[in-house]
């Protein structure tokens, strides 16, 4: 099957000898080497920046709460009068600053620019199955983007009721401003969205189903690979639930529908609806909501398994036991939306269930925790500043994951649901996880991407300013919701029950200043090195997988000649019997030589 | 403060700017530079991931030192408050001890095995005892975790109507709590937003016609006797809500279009909790904080002084006012409670013609 698709597109290949266009090349490109980049520009740099700049503000504005600054009047505008944040466009902040980084940053610019990159060329295939619906995945995500960010020039502000928009908040155009055009711009944006990510999705799940090359069997699969797969597949699954919420919301919204509305009095008037309810949208989204921590997080894992790999000089540890938790993870997280619903007003019992299921994924969480602390014992470390994140990522999925034992047992929930414990708990374990993530894979594939190397000490300063910030924003931000203190509140000073929270917020504020201002190191670095940096070589971290057997210099096929063949599965780093400490996939067995049985 | 925090900023900047050009100049030079980890990097970077070892332990350390009275772990003012903090504190007992172990195999693994020229790593992709114990363990743990935790919850969901507990409605709308009580007969009139009269200062929608109804009362503080469950019904008029009373380890949304509830017995009054010496001192912490920012606070119109009350806060995003969505919570004796409830006029009392 893979050797006739094979031929086929090798085929078609030398028979389009076509003149690449600058359009063709660099804008509507077909390449999934060009798309990925797109991506990673669009998705993970621009949207990036303007997710980490929300952020700032918001940690300004409850640090130094209704104090004038002069960043607000100049970004802010009409909605910082005399530079004093206004209530409506906190709300609209950490709406859109959620909305940008779960979605945006995380989910399409981790997994567009990666997925694209790596797909084909780790499993030895010219392209992705369909060049062309991958075009109109990253174009679509890229109007997505744009409807997104002009939601912030609608008179009445953008989208305002926190990024999973409940109803009736979310519904009723008279409850908040940002519930009129704003919200309306989030719907369409999300819609298109949606059907971006899910051609993306449909197109890896295809790709790396029909087009490995000959030897590359499922079992042979880098995990990189794998964690895209499952993370398609959840994709496709959850994403349409979302869809559905999001038109059922619009029909509420614009054509009076009550799917999620009943009994309503507000601004002195009854309002019509009557008979839906609001916890039925809770538990569409949260249908999506929950799997799309995981798709958020898989990728970052996955790329994290090659790196810490190739970087520790050994075989990861437990190859089959990683896929299996893979699989036990994405196929738990399509069970466990429930424990955000808790204290929704459901049936106690299911939250029961929930919580049981919700605690039965540390399971497999914990066993790829350990197995990469496995992988290090032992090794060789190569302290690239991919490594450093991988090992990074590690740590703050730790602990970030520990607490969700807290979050996801359903009695304890009670009093910390919807503080700053949850906020401190998600942002670890799945915001710089995910994040450190994306900065490895950037590091440790930018020669692919780009022919050139990124600076090293560059990176090393990036790291470690951020993770040493990473861990001072949200370590202390646990003990502020341990004590209470709600999230997304504008201002607690109104009253003086939380007064005792205001020093140690002011420390993370600060904490978080400098980490945004370290992120400035790595744009720098990644934009020079684009035309400036060392000119790569072919295998620059002596990896073993088919992406460094491809050439440097852009083109269409990715190989010039035939595809390579796979002999083995992609770990055999540092095996008896080998004069180097790594044997790429495309190297034939030696005579006698066995090949684990994975 | 804006003035100090611009300068942070620029200093950050400029000396990220600095480094950056002076690291890059270097990097410029020869061929010899390369962009792949030598010796020298691993030793560094091996060093520094003891350090960052260090300081995780340190900010943990830190955390609990000058944060460590922040947490509601003791002190609850409701009767199933001790059972559920002792869940959480044994759950964080496990997680501290988890962390403390798996951060130092990470980064002393990190830093015992950074990478030396001519070093071959141990070729080892496999051993199924040790997944099997890493499996097992969490399994044990959380099974530990989830049938203990599971217990607490069912305890504290269930309402045991034969306890006759006082029957109390919470009622949220943008941005504020009203509280409802049953009266002499304990039972909540019927009651729909679409009843709402506000000409007739019939905020609740409450049935005028409902015989339960006459008697309910209706207040802006909620009172309630010690000692006594309680058992909530949550309504919103409007937006989604939540009830939040930290203090009282109790919270619930209030959800348009239905009836929520939660239910829990207050053991502590107000007036004893203020005698706390553990509340005492946080009370005075606060003062002292507040002292400081004198002249702002007076100038916001606040009391200075803070005297300690329960609360009922908003805790779900409900618009501009979120923050600002907050109830009293009176905790007395019986006979106190009664006085009070006393004074309040009666739903039908209420009524404007």
């Amino acid at each position: 099957m893979s050797a006739t698709a094979e031929t086929h597109v090798h085929d078609d290949h030398d028979v389009h000898h076509h003149k690449e266009t600058f359009v063709t090349k660099y804008i509507f490109s077909q390449d999934h080497k060009m798309i990925a980049k797109q991506y990673l520009i669009t998705g993970v740099i621009i949207m990036g920046i303007i997710g980490i700049m929300m952020s700032l503000m918001i940690r300004m504005q409850i640090a130094w709460p209704e104090q004038p600054n002069v960043i607000f009047e100049a970004l802010l505008g009409k909605w910082a009068p005399d530079g004093v944040m206004d209530a409506d466009i906190y709300l609209a902040l950490v709406t859109i600053h959620g909305t940008i980084m779960v979605f945006f940053v995380l989910t399409a610019g981790l997994s567009g620019t990666f997925s694209n990159l790596l797909i084909p060329l780790q499993i030895g295939a010219r392209d992705m199955a369909s060049g062309f619906l991958n075009m109109i995945s990253y174009w679509l995500f890229f109007l997505s983007c744009v409807i997104m960010i002009l939601s912030f020039f609608v008179e009445a502000g953008p989208a305002a009721a926190g990024w999973t928009i409940y109803p009736p908040l979310s519904a009723l155009p008279m409850a908040q401003g940002g519930s009129g055009m704003g919200m309306t711009l989030w719907l369409v944006s999300m819609a298109i969205f949606i059907a971006s990510s899910l051609l993306g999705s449909l197109n890896y799940v295809v790709t790396v189903i029909n087009l490995r090359t000959k030897g590359m069997s499922m079992t042979r699969l880098p995990l990189t690979i794998w964690a895209f797969f499952v993370t398609a597949i959840i994709g496709v699954v959850s994403f349409p639930v979302l869809l559905s919420a999001a038109l059922l919301l619009i029909m509420d919204r614009s054509f009076g529908t009550s799917f999620f509305l009943s009994d309503i009095f507000i601004q002195g008037e009854v309002l019509h609806y009557q008979g839906g309810s609001p916890v039925l949208f809770e538990h569409l989204f949260w249908f999506l909501g929950h799997p799309e921590v995981y798709i958020v997080l898989l990728p970052a894992l996955g790329i994290t398994s090659e790196i810490i790999a190739t970087n520790s000089r050994k075989p990861i540890f437990g190859y089959r036991a990683m896929v299996a938790s893979i699989l036990a993870i994405a196929f738990l997280s399509t069970i466990v939306w429930g424990h955000h619903m808790f204290i929704s007003g459901m049936n106690p019992f299911l939250g029961s269930v929930f919580t049981f299921t919700t605690l039965l994924i540390a399971i497999p969480s914990a066993v790829k925790a350990f197995n990469y602390i496995t992988t290090l014992w032992k090794g060789n470390l190569q302290m690239n500043p991919a490594m450093l994140f991988s090992i990074g990522l590690v740590s703050t999925f730790i602990t970030g994951g520990l607490t969700g034992i807290i979050l996801g047992d359903s009695a304890l929930d009670i009093n910390v649901h919807d503080t700053y414990f949850v906020v401190a708990h998600f942002h670890l374990v799945m915001g710089i996880s995910a994040l450190y993530g994306v900065f490895a894979g950037v590091y440790h594939w930018f020669p692919r991407m780009f022919g050139r190397m990124m600076n090293k000490n560059l990176g090393y300063l990036h790291f470690w300013i951020t993770a040493i910030c990473a861990y001072g924003v949200f370590f202390p931000m646990h003990f502020i919701g341990m004590a209470g203190l709600p999230r997304r509140y504008y201002t607690n000073s109104n009253f003086p029950l939380f007064d005792d929270t205001t020093n140690a917020q002011g420390v993370i504020t600060i904490f978080a200043l400098i980490a945004g201002v370290a992120q400035l190191v790595f744009l720098y670095n990644f934009v020079v090195s684009i035309f400036y940096g060392k000119k790569a070589e072919q295998n620059p971290w002596k990896s073993n997988t088919l992406e460094w057997t491809a050439p440097v210099e852009h083109m269409h096929g990715n190989w010039p000649g035939a595809i390579p063949h796979v002999y083995r599965w992609p770990y055999d780093y540092s095996k008896p019997g080998h004069d180097e400490d790594f044997v790429p996939q495309n190297v034939p067995m030696k005579d006698g030589e066995e090949e684990l049985q994975h | 403060m804006t003035t100090l925090l611009i300068f942070i900023i620029v200093l950050f900047v400029a000396v990220a700017m600095w480094q950056m050009v002076k690291i890059f100049d270097l990097a410029q030079v020869g061929a010899s530079n390369n962009q792949v980890a030598t010796d020298k990097d691993n030793r560094f970077n091996g060093y520094m991931m003891i350090a960052f070892l260090i300081f995780i332990y340190a900010i943990t350390i830190a955390s609990f030192m000058y944060l460590g009275d922040l947490p509601l772990t003791s002190n609850s003012a409701s009767e199933h408050g001790p059972g559920l903090d002792s869940l959480m504190i044994i759950s964080m007992v496990v997680i501290f001890i988890v962390q403390t172990i798996t951060q130092f195999l990470l980064h002393y693994f990190a830093y015992k095995y950074k990478g030396e020229k001519g070093r071959k790593a141990l070729f080892y992709a496999d051993n199924n005892t040790l997944e099997a114990i890493w499996t097992v363990i969490p399994v044990i743990v959380l099974a530990g975790l989830i049938i203990y935790g599971l217990f607490t919850w069912n305890d504290i969901m269930n309402v045991d109507e034969s306890d006759d507990p006082m029957v109390v409605e919470l009622y949220a709308q943008q941005f504020n709590w009203k509280a409802r009580y049953g009266g002499e007969d304990n039972v909540l009139g019927k009651a729909n937003v679409r009843l709402i009269d506000l000409d007739k200062a019939n905020i609740l929608g409450v049935d005028e016609d409902d015989p339960n109804a006459q008697d309910d009362v209706v207040v802006t503080e909620l009172h309630l006797p010690k000692g006594r469950p309680v058992l909530f019904k949550m309504r919103s008029q409007d937006v989604l809500h939540s009830a939040y009373m930290p203090h009282f380890r109790a919270q619930m949304n209030c959800v348009p279009g239905m009836v929520t509830q939660f239910s829990f017995t207050p053991t502590v009054t107000t007036a004893e909790m203020r005698q706390n010496p553990d509340i005492q001192e946080k009370v005075e912490n606060i003062n002292a904080l507040r002292l400081e920012r004198k002249a702002e606070i007076e100038e916001a119109g606040q009391d200075l002084l803070y005297q300690f009350d329960y609360l009922l806060l908003c805790n779900k995003i409900c618009g501009k006012s979120h923050y600002n969505m907050q109830m009293k919570i009176v905790v007395e004796t019986q006979e106190e409670f009664d006085a009070w409830m006393k004074e309040q006029k009666t739903f039908e009392n209420s009524l404007l013609d």
